[in-house]
Protein backbone atom coordinates (compact mmCIF):
# COMPACT_ATOMS: atom_id res chain seq x y z
CA UNK A 1 0.00 0.00 0.00
CA UNK A 2 1.12 3.18 -0.91
CA UNK A 3 0.66 5.88 1.93
CA UNK A 4 2.34 9.04 0.55
CA UNK A 5 0.80 11.89 -0.96
CA UNK A 6 1.55 12.06 -4.41
CA UNK A 7 0.53 16.01 -4.66
CA UNK A 8 1.87 19.10 -3.09
CA UNK A 9 0.10 19.38 0.70
CA UNK A 10 -1.18 22.46 -0.67
CA UNK A 11 -3.47 20.84 -3.44
CA UNK A 12 -6.76 20.40 -2.40
CA UNK A 13 -7.24 16.57 -4.15
CA UNK A 14 -10.49 17.67 -6.37
CA UNK A 15 -7.78 18.96 -8.36
CA UNK A 16 -5.23 18.06 -10.95
CA UNK A 17 -2.84 20.61 -10.27
CA UNK A 18 -2.20 23.57 -8.80
CA UNK A 19 -2.68 25.66 -11.88
CA UNK A 20 -5.98 24.22 -12.10
CA UNK A 21 -6.84 25.01 -8.06
CA UNK A 22 -5.49 28.26 -8.66
CA UNK A 23 -7.56 29.18 -11.64
CA UNK A 24 -10.73 27.54 -10.10
CA UNK A 25 -10.32 30.44 -6.99
CA UNK A 26 -9.96 32.97 -9.44
CA UNK A 27 -12.68 32.26 -11.42
CA UNK A 28 -14.99 31.70 -8.42
CA UNK A 29 -14.00 35.33 -7.31
CA UNK A 30 -14.80 37.12 -10.59
CA UNK A 31 -18.27 35.38 -10.51
CA UNK A 32 -18.76 36.64 -7.12
CA UNK A 33 -17.64 40.43 -8.97
CA UNK A 34 -20.09 39.97 -11.60
CA UNK A 35 -22.81 40.09 -8.80
CA UNK A 36 -20.97 42.99 -7.38
CA UNK A 37 -21.28 45.02 -10.73
CA UNK A 38 -24.90 44.37 -10.95
CA UNK A 39 -25.58 44.88 -7.29
CA UNK A 40 -24.00 48.07 -7.80
CA UNK A 41 -25.16 48.29 -11.38
CA UNK A 42 -28.54 49.17 -9.90
CA UNK A 43 -27.92 52.34 -8.02
CA UNK A 44 -25.93 53.84 -11.01
CA UNK A 45 -29.26 53.29 -12.74
CA UNK A 46 -31.31 54.90 -10.04
CA UNK A 47 -28.68 57.45 -10.30
CA UNK A 48 -28.75 57.81 -14.08
CA UNK A 49 -32.39 57.91 -14.15
CA UNK A 50 -32.73 61.32 -11.38
CA UNK A 51 -29.72 62.56 -12.94
CA UNK A 52 -31.69 62.64 -16.48
CA UNK A 53 -35.07 64.05 -14.85
CA UNK A 54 -33.36 66.80 -12.60
CA UNK A 55 -29.59 67.56 -14.25
CA UNK A 56 -29.87 70.80 -12.49
CA UNK A 57 -30.47 70.00 -8.85
CA UNK A 58 -27.94 67.22 -9.31
CA UNK A 59 -25.63 70.13 -10.64
CA UNK A 60 -25.92 72.25 -7.59
CA UNK A 61 -26.52 69.39 -4.86
CA UNK A 62 -23.03 68.19 -6.55
CA UNK A 63 -21.35 71.30 -6.18
CA UNK A 64 -21.92 71.39 -2.41
CA UNK A 65 -19.85 68.22 -1.96
CA UNK A 66 -15.63 68.64 -0.40
CA UNK A 67 -14.44 68.03 -3.57
CA UNK A 68 -11.04 68.07 -2.19
CA UNK A 69 -11.33 65.34 -0.03
CA UNK A 70 -12.81 63.38 -2.50
CA UNK A 71 -10.00 63.47 -5.14
CA UNK A 72 -7.60 62.66 -2.02
CA UNK A 73 -9.63 59.98 -1.54
CA UNK A 74 -9.44 59.02 -5.14
CA UNK A 75 -5.43 59.18 -5.08
CA UNK A 76 -5.43 57.07 -1.12
CA UNK A 77 -7.31 54.14 -3.01
CA UNK A 78 -5.34 53.93 -6.08
CA UNK A 79 -2.46 54.08 -3.79
CA UNK A 80 -3.98 51.16 -2.03
CA UNK A 81 -4.41 49.24 -5.11
CA UNK A 82 -1.07 49.97 -6.14
CA UNK A 83 -0.06 48.53 -2.51
CA UNK A 84 -1.83 45.95 -2.75
CA UNK A 85 -1.03 44.25 -6.02
CA UNK A 86 2.59 44.49 -4.55
CA UNK A 87 1.73 42.74 -1.80
CA UNK A 88 0.11 40.19 -4.25
CA UNK A 89 3.87 39.95 -5.87
CA UNK A 90 5.07 39.55 -2.75
CA UNK A 91 3.78 36.88 -2.15
CA UNK A 92 4.07 35.28 -5.53
CA UNK A 93 7.96 35.03 -4.82
CA UNK A 94 7.37 33.65 -1.59
CA UNK A 95 9.37 37.16 -0.43
CA UNK A 96 7.38 37.39 3.36
CA UNK A 97 8.24 40.61 5.03
CA UNK A 98 7.86 42.62 1.80
CA UNK A 99 4.50 41.11 2.08
CA UNK A 100 3.48 41.54 5.70
CA UNK A 101 4.36 45.09 5.12
CA UNK A 102 2.36 46.05 1.94
CA UNK A 103 -0.28 44.51 3.70
CA UNK A 104 -0.39 47.01 6.66
CA UNK A 105 0.43 49.74 4.22
CA UNK A 106 -3.01 48.79 2.43
CA UNK A 107 -4.75 48.50 5.51
CA UNK A 108 -3.89 51.83 6.42
CA UNK A 109 -5.01 53.71 3.68
CA UNK A 110 -8.06 51.76 3.57
CA UNK A 111 -8.79 53.20 7.08
CA UNK A 112 -7.42 56.78 5.70
CA UNK A 113 -10.22 56.68 3.22
CA UNK A 114 -12.85 56.02 5.99
CA UNK A 115 -11.01 58.54 8.32
CA UNK A 116 -11.99 61.10 5.21
CA UNK A 117 -15.34 59.79 3.94
CA UNK A 118 -16.37 59.90 8.00
CA UNK A 119 -15.03 64.00 7.66
CA UNK A 120 -17.10 64.61 4.72
CA UNK A 121 -20.45 62.84 6.24
CA UNK A 122 -19.40 64.88 9.56
CA UNK A 123 -19.53 68.33 7.24
CA UNK A 124 -22.46 67.58 5.23
CA UNK A 125 -24.48 66.49 9.04
CA UNK A 126 -23.00 70.04 9.82
CA UNK A 127 -24.24 71.86 7.09
CA UNK A 128 -27.63 70.17 6.96
CA UNK A 129 -27.43 67.93 3.68
CA UNK A 130 -28.67 64.82 5.31
CA UNK A 131 -31.98 64.27 3.98
CA UNK A 132 -34.54 63.56 7.07
CA UNK A 133 -32.15 65.50 9.31
CA UNK A 134 -33.43 69.13 8.86
CA UNK A 135 -32.41 69.11 5.62
CA UNK A 136 -31.91 72.36 3.91
CA UNK A 137 -31.19 73.54 0.85
CA UNK A 138 -31.77 76.53 -1.96
CA UNK A 139 -35.44 76.79 -2.53
CA UNK A 140 -35.16 76.03 -5.87
CA UNK A 141 -33.82 72.50 -5.62
CA UNK A 142 -35.18 71.85 -1.85
CA UNK A 143 -37.12 68.56 -2.58
CA UNK A 144 -34.67 67.36 -5.89
CA UNK A 145 -31.56 68.05 -3.72
CA UNK A 146 -32.60 65.06 -1.10
CA UNK A 147 -33.03 62.73 -3.93
CA UNK A 148 -29.26 64.17 -5.24
CA UNK A 149 -27.95 63.28 -1.03
CA UNK A 150 -30.06 60.18 -0.73
CA UNK A 151 -27.90 58.11 -3.92
CA UNK A 152 -24.81 60.06 -2.52
CA UNK A 153 -25.50 58.58 1.05
CA UNK A 154 -26.59 55.21 -0.56
CA UNK A 155 -23.45 54.93 -2.97
CA UNK A 156 -21.10 56.20 -0.75
CA UNK A 157 -22.47 54.28 2.32
CA UNK A 158 -22.36 50.58 0.19
CA UNK A 159 -18.81 51.24 -1.01
CA UNK A 160 -17.77 52.12 2.37
CA UNK A 161 -19.43 49.15 3.83
CA UNK A 162 -17.14 47.17 1.33
CA UNK A 163 -13.95 48.96 2.19
CA UNK A 164 -15.40 47.69 5.94
CA UNK A 165 -15.37 44.62 4.67
CA UNK A 166 -12.61 44.48 2.41
CA UNK A 167 -10.44 45.48 5.91
CA UNK A 168 -12.01 42.60 7.47
CA UNK A 169 -10.46 40.28 4.85
CA UNK A 170 -7.46 42.25 4.69
CA UNK A 171 -7.13 41.27 8.72
CA UNK A 172 -7.51 37.65 7.99
CA UNK A 173 -4.42 37.95 5.20
CA UNK A 174 -2.11 39.49 7.45
CA UNK A 175 -3.02 36.93 10.21
CA UNK A 176 -2.40 34.34 7.44
CA UNK A 177 1.01 35.81 5.83
CA UNK A 178 2.16 36.34 9.43
CA UNK A 179 1.59 32.70 10.29
CA UNK A 180 2.89 31.03 6.84
CA UNK A 181 -0.03 30.18 5.57
CA UNK A 182 1.07 32.56 2.50
CA UNK A 183 3.40 30.76 0.53
CA UNK A 184 4.76 31.49 -3.29
CA UNK A 185 2.65 27.63 -4.15
CA UNK A 186 -0.40 28.48 -2.24
CA UNK A 187 -1.19 32.51 -2.33
CA UNK A 188 -5.00 32.22 -4.41
CA UNK A 189 -6.48 33.74 -0.73
CA UNK A 190 -4.30 36.74 -0.98
CA UNK A 191 -4.77 36.97 -5.13
CA UNK A 192 -8.33 37.03 -4.98
CA UNK A 193 -8.90 39.29 -1.62
CA UNK A 194 -7.10 41.86 -4.01
CA UNK A 195 -9.57 41.01 -6.58
CA UNK A 196 -12.21 42.12 -4.26
CA UNK A 197 -10.00 45.27 -3.28
CA UNK A 198 -9.36 46.31 -6.50
CA UNK A 199 -13.05 46.10 -7.64
CA UNK A 200 -13.88 48.38 -4.35
CA UNK A 201 -11.62 51.38 -6.03
CA UNK A 202 -13.51 50.65 -9.68
CA UNK A 203 -16.53 51.68 -7.75
CA UNK A 204 -15.16 54.72 -6.58
CA UNK A 205 -13.24 55.56 -9.70
CA UNK A 206 -16.68 55.98 -10.84
CA UNK A 207 -18.61 57.50 -7.78
CA UNK A 208 -15.98 60.28 -7.78
CA UNK A 209 -16.72 62.00 -11.54
CA UNK A 210 -20.55 61.40 -11.21
CA UNK A 211 -20.87 62.43 -7.73
CA UNK A 212 -18.44 65.37 -7.03
CA UNK A 213 -17.16 66.89 -10.55
CA UNK A 214 -20.75 67.39 -12.40
CA UNK A 215 -22.10 71.06 -11.09
CA UNK A 216 -18.30 72.05 -11.32
CA UNK A 217 -18.31 74.25 -14.31
CA UNK A 218 -21.54 75.96 -13.57
CA UNK A 219 -21.16 77.42 -10.50
CA UNK B 1 -2.68 29.31 -19.78
CA UNK B 2 -2.58 29.49 -16.01
CA UNK B 3 -3.16 32.40 -13.78
CA UNK B 4 0.60 32.02 -12.33
CA UNK B 5 2.27 34.62 -14.08
CA UNK B 6 3.94 37.12 -12.67
CA UNK B 7 3.29 40.57 -13.49
CA UNK B 8 7.02 42.70 -13.01
CA UNK B 9 6.66 45.54 -10.43
CA UNK B 10 7.56 48.22 -13.09
CA UNK B 11 4.21 47.71 -14.49
CA UNK B 12 2.19 47.96 -11.14
CA UNK B 13 4.15 51.92 -11.11
CA UNK B 14 3.91 52.39 -14.49
CA UNK B 15 -0.18 51.76 -14.02
CA UNK B 16 -0.62 53.56 -10.69
CA UNK B 17 1.39 56.56 -12.10
CA UNK B 18 -1.04 56.73 -15.19
CA UNK B 19 -4.28 56.26 -12.94
CA UNK B 20 -3.07 59.85 -10.96
CA UNK B 21 -2.76 61.43 -13.72
CA UNK B 22 -6.24 60.35 -14.89
CA UNK B 23 -7.85 61.33 -11.53
CA UNK B 24 -5.59 65.28 -11.98
CA UNK B 25 -7.16 65.16 -15.55
CA UNK B 26 -11.03 63.86 -14.47
CA UNK B 27 -10.93 66.54 -11.93
CA UNK B 28 -9.54 69.47 -14.51
CA UNK B 29 -11.58 68.59 -17.06
CA UNK B 30 -14.81 69.35 -14.98
CA UNK B 31 -13.96 72.85 -14.18
CA UNK B 32 -14.12 73.86 -18.06
CA UNK B 33 -18.06 74.32 -19.43
CA UNK B 34 -17.85 71.07 -22.20
CA UNK B 35 -21.91 70.82 -22.21
CA UNK B 36 -22.81 67.18 -22.59
CA UNK B 37 -19.47 66.25 -23.18
CA UNK B 38 -18.76 66.82 -19.48
CA UNK B 39 -20.11 63.75 -18.62
CA UNK B 40 -18.38 61.89 -21.77
CA UNK B 41 -15.16 63.37 -20.66
CA UNK B 42 -15.44 62.17 -17.10
CA UNK B 43 -17.23 58.56 -18.29
CA UNK B 44 -14.27 58.13 -20.75
CA UNK B 45 -11.49 58.86 -18.45
CA UNK B 46 -13.43 56.38 -15.98
CA UNK B 47 -14.18 53.81 -18.22
CA UNK B 48 -10.30 53.63 -19.21
CA UNK B 49 -8.86 53.86 -15.36
CA UNK B 50 -11.20 50.52 -14.93
CA UNK B 51 -9.86 48.95 -17.73
CA UNK B 52 -6.09 49.67 -16.68
CA UNK B 53 -6.95 48.03 -13.37
CA UNK B 54 -8.60 45.05 -14.46
CA UNK B 55 -6.22 44.18 -17.10
CA UNK B 56 -3.11 44.79 -14.34
CA UNK B 57 -3.93 44.86 -10.99
CA UNK B 58 -6.69 42.37 -11.48
CA UNK B 59 -4.12 40.17 -14.07
CA UNK B 60 -7.08 39.75 -16.34
CA UNK B 61 -4.64 40.37 -19.03
CA UNK B 62 -2.44 37.14 -18.36
CA UNK B 63 -5.73 35.19 -17.28
CA UNK B 64 -7.13 32.31 -18.74
CA UNK B 65 -10.20 32.95 -21.82
CA UNK B 66 -12.86 31.72 -19.50
CA UNK B 67 -11.99 34.87 -17.24
CA UNK B 68 -12.16 37.25 -19.84
CA UNK B 69 -15.45 35.58 -20.80
CA UNK B 70 -16.76 36.22 -16.74
CA UNK B 71 -15.43 39.52 -16.93
CA UNK B 72 -17.09 40.72 -20.29
CA UNK B 73 -20.13 39.07 -19.54
CA UNK B 74 -20.59 41.49 -16.40
CA UNK B 75 -20.22 44.43 -18.44
CA UNK B 76 -22.51 42.90 -21.11
CA UNK B 77 -25.43 42.06 -18.30
CA UNK B 78 -24.37 45.52 -16.58
CA UNK B 79 -24.99 46.86 -20.28
CA UNK B 80 -28.76 45.41 -20.47
CA UNK B 81 -29.42 46.66 -17.28
CA UNK B 82 -28.78 50.54 -17.67
CA UNK B 83 -29.47 50.15 -21.77
CA UNK B 84 -33.25 48.61 -21.58
CA UNK B 85 -34.05 50.44 -18.18
CA UNK B 86 -33.08 53.63 -19.91
CA UNK B 87 -34.68 52.95 -23.15
CA UNK B 88 -37.78 53.06 -20.99
CA UNK B 89 -37.54 56.11 -19.07
CA UNK B 90 -36.14 58.26 -21.37
CA UNK B 91 -39.03 57.76 -23.79
CA UNK B 92 -42.36 58.20 -21.34
CA UNK B 93 -44.26 61.49 -20.98
CA UNK B 94 -44.75 60.83 -17.44
CA UNK B 95 -41.05 61.94 -16.54
CA UNK B 96 -42.33 65.77 -17.10
CA UNK B 97 -44.58 65.32 -13.99
CA UNK B 98 -41.71 63.82 -11.64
Amino acid sequence: MEMVHPHPPALAHQFDDLDQQRDAATLGMWVFLVTEVLFFGGLFLTYSVYRSWYPQAFAASSHELVVWAGTLNTAVLITSSLTMALAVHAAQTGERRPMLMFLIITMLLGATFLGVKAFEYYTEYAEHHIPGLDFRFEPEYFRHAQIFFSLYFMMTGLHALHMVIGLGIMSVMLWWAWRGTITAEYYSPIEISGLYWHFVDIVWIFLFPLLYLIGRHVH
Amino acid sequence: MSTDHIVPKRTYYIIFAVLLLCTYLTWQVAYFDLGALNTVAALTIAVFKATLVVLFFMHVKYSPRLTWIVVLGSVFWLGILLSLTLTDYVTRPWRTYG
